[in-house]
């Protein structure tokens, strides 16, 4: 479902050349859960905001649903994100005044869902990415980090998409709190979603099915894990 | 993004901090509440000068004398303090001109006026019948002179209503009542209707005699100090002022139109010079006015910038989960439009108050006109697209990455 063919990037400031990535091609079939891995500085971001469609590649292709993702306009962009993906980042990233529910309908108010309809999808998504219907009218800033995190996992099942991108989402959470978020995630792998999670822990990778190791722009190895 | 969800994520920002959206809204309301009052208060202004200049009489051209001076010397009496214009001007006038409707010669001088036990000192009008359709003038109780009255010299008198309040006092009916001027006595036959005004030139505060009485018996000469001539439309003013110019220049054997000796008033230019005066008052109040809400629109702007400042990562994930360009633009002008708009209601609500309290307080009969409050309307809209519109393609700008980082 996902193909990326010798993607590469490159950033120029000035006469200063950044080859960032150079050259990375991998195919993750739908359902899967694989975890991109490495240090700070391999491309690894990157490569995610390809993946997530929020930059385009320098050269290369990529593949989404069968639509070439790389050569698109900001304005196509924003649709597929719209549509196709869902992100879970570091910080959380919800709107501190909105209670839960509005949060997660948030995507849904873009994507022009009518009012009635969002609430529902918005519980259903609640449900799955495991908060406790209690807390459903609770302003987000009075969650606690695991919970708010939850809360970020369930805006990105909303709107149903192809591809769960997850920017080191245990990254502000402690480890107990960190390992109930990536039972989540694999419980979402095991109900069919697509999932890729954006590491350089080894210990939250494991919870991948696949790990792609990257290093200085390139796939260092590619492994099963389970 | 649909138009409702655009006025709650609106409504959810501008009251998400209610302090700053309040105190940022304050600038627009003083703005437009200023510029509303202002220019309430210009044409309040406007309105009760040009009825004032009406109230005395429609189509109204003023004769009155020019300088008096001694001969061979240069001490000049002031403008109107010449005794050259005479009935027999007026009467040439009178056969003469065309386009008239009518023509009423007049000699005025303040004198100490007694009745039983109380005195004021008031304006005595010397004039004729004529004078009430000329000047405008309605009799209340009583009756105005006749032309036969003239003639016979007779000691009858005309007085306004604040001249029986001061006299009589307030309510008593003056007819039938004696009065004396300069020691004479004059039996009151009649009161003018009361026709607002104060300060000099009061038309209530007056006392109305024959012509010819009061240049025999109080002036002792056959001056008169105004001729108030009618025009029978606004359109022949123009000529009549020059046809009476013309004549009297001839009359008094005078080549030089400069040197005249006598000076001819139309009363559209007084309105108009009078209108004209208001009018840059107006221009001068709104214009400060207007600064006030130029300030205002930008706080807005600040605001707004801060706004996005601060709700830089808000904008980024925004976008990551596929808002467009515009709908984040939109978002933004909305919240500085309602913003503006909020300030614009209550601004014209506060302008209203003000014009009110100065109706109440100074007397000036203000009027908040529709015009104004749309114009006012429309500029605080228009304030919150200009103002809202660089904050709000700066956010629409962003780049999502760099957004989603910013600390």
């Amino acid at each position: 479902m996902i193909e990326c063919n010798n993607l590469t990037k490159t950033y120029i400031n000035g006469d200063d050349t950044t080859v960032v990535l150079k050259g990375i091609s991998f195919k993750i079939e739908t359902g899967e859960f694989v975890a991109i891995m490495g240090p700070s500085g391999s491309g690894k971001s990157t490569l995610m905001h390809i993946l997530g469609a929020l930059d385009t590649p320098t050269t290369g292709s990529y593949f989404l649903d069968g639509k070439d993702v790389s050569k698109l306009s900001d304005y196509e962009l924003a649709e597929i994100r719209k549509e196709k993906i869902g992100f879970v980042f570091q910080a959380f990233n919800l709107l501190p005044r909105a209670t839960v529910l509005r949060n997660v309908a948030l995507p849904l108010v873009y994507a022009e869902v009518p009012k009635e309809k969002r609430e529902v999808i918005a519980k259903e998504a609640l449900v799955r990415a495991g908060m406790d219907e209690s807390r459903f009218n609770h302003l987000s800033n009075q969650l606690s980090g695991g919970q708010m995190q939850r809360v970020a996992i369930a805006r990105a099942l909303v709107n149903n998409p192809s591809l769960i991108l997850a920017d080191e989402p245990t990254g502000n959470l402690d480890t107990k709190t960190g390992e109930i978020v990536l039972a989540t995630f694999q419980s979402l792998s095991e109900q069919g979603s697509t999932i890729v999670l954006i590491t350089h822990e080894p210990e939250v990778a494991k919870y991948a099915q696949r790990i792609i190791h990257i290093r200085d722009g390139l796939i260092l190895k590619d492994e099963r894990i389970r | 993004m649909k138009i409702n969800d655009l006025f709650q994520e609106t409504f959810a920002a501008v009251t998400a901090n209610k302090v700053r959206s309040g105190l940022t809204m304050l600038g627009i309301v003083i703005g437009i509440g200023s510029v509303i009052a202002m220019v309430s208060i210009g044409q309040g202004a406007q309105n009760s000068v040009q009825s004032s200049i009406q109230s005395i009489g429609s189509n109204l051209i003023l004769v009155t004398p020019g300088v008096q001076k001694g001969p061979g010397a240069n001490i000049s009496a002031g403008r109107g303090s010449a005794t050259n214009l005479t009935q027999l001007d007026a009467d040439a006038i009178k056969s003469t001109v065309t386009g008239i409707k009518a023509i009423a010669p007049e000699q005025s001088r303040r004198y100490q006026v007694t009745a039983k036990g109380t005195n004021t000192n008031t304006q005595v009008t010397g004039t004729t019948p004529d004078y009430l359709e000329v000047r405008n003038v309605q009799v209340d109780q009583g009756a105005f002179f006749a032309t036969s009255q003239l003639q016979s010299l007779a000691k009858v008198a005309v007085i306004g209503p604040t001249t029986r309040d001061d006299l009589f006092g307030v309510d008593a009916n003056p007819v039938g009542q004696t009065i004396r001027i300069n020691n004479l006595e004059f039996k009151v036959i009649g009161m003018t209707v009361a026709k607002g005004g104060s300060g000099f030139s009061n038309a209530d505060d007056a006392i109305y005699i024959p012509l010819q009485t009061a240049q025999r018996f109080l002036a002792g000469s056959d001056s008169v100090s105004t001729i108030s001539v009618e025009a029978q439309d606004a359109n022949s003013m123009a000529d009549i002022q020059q046809q009476i110019t013309d004549l009297l220049l001839q009359r008094h054997k005078i080549s030089d139109p400069a040197a005249a000796d006598f000076s001819v008033l139309n009363q559209a230019d007084i309105v108009a010079t009078a209108s004209s005066v208001t009018g840059i008052f107006t221009m001068l109040l709104a214009s400060i006015a207007g600064i006030s809400l130029l300030v205002g629109g930008i706080g807005i702007m600040n605001m707004m910038l801060t706004t996005v400042t601060e709700r830089t990562r808000e904008i980024g994930l925004r976008k990551a989960i596929g808002a467009q360009k515009k709908d984040i633009s939109l978002q933004f002008l909305a919240e500085a439009v309602v913003l503006t708009f909020l300030g614009g209601v209550l601004g014209v609500l506060l302008g209203w108050l003000i014009s009110l309290a100065v109706s109440h307080f100074a007397s000036i009969a203000t009027k908040v006109s529709l015009g104004s409050v749309l114009l006012a309307f429309g500029v605080s809209a228009g304030i919150g697209i200009v103002f809202g519109y660089y904050p709000a393609s700066r956010a629409a700008g962003l780049n999502p990455i760099e957004a989603l980082r910013y600390e």
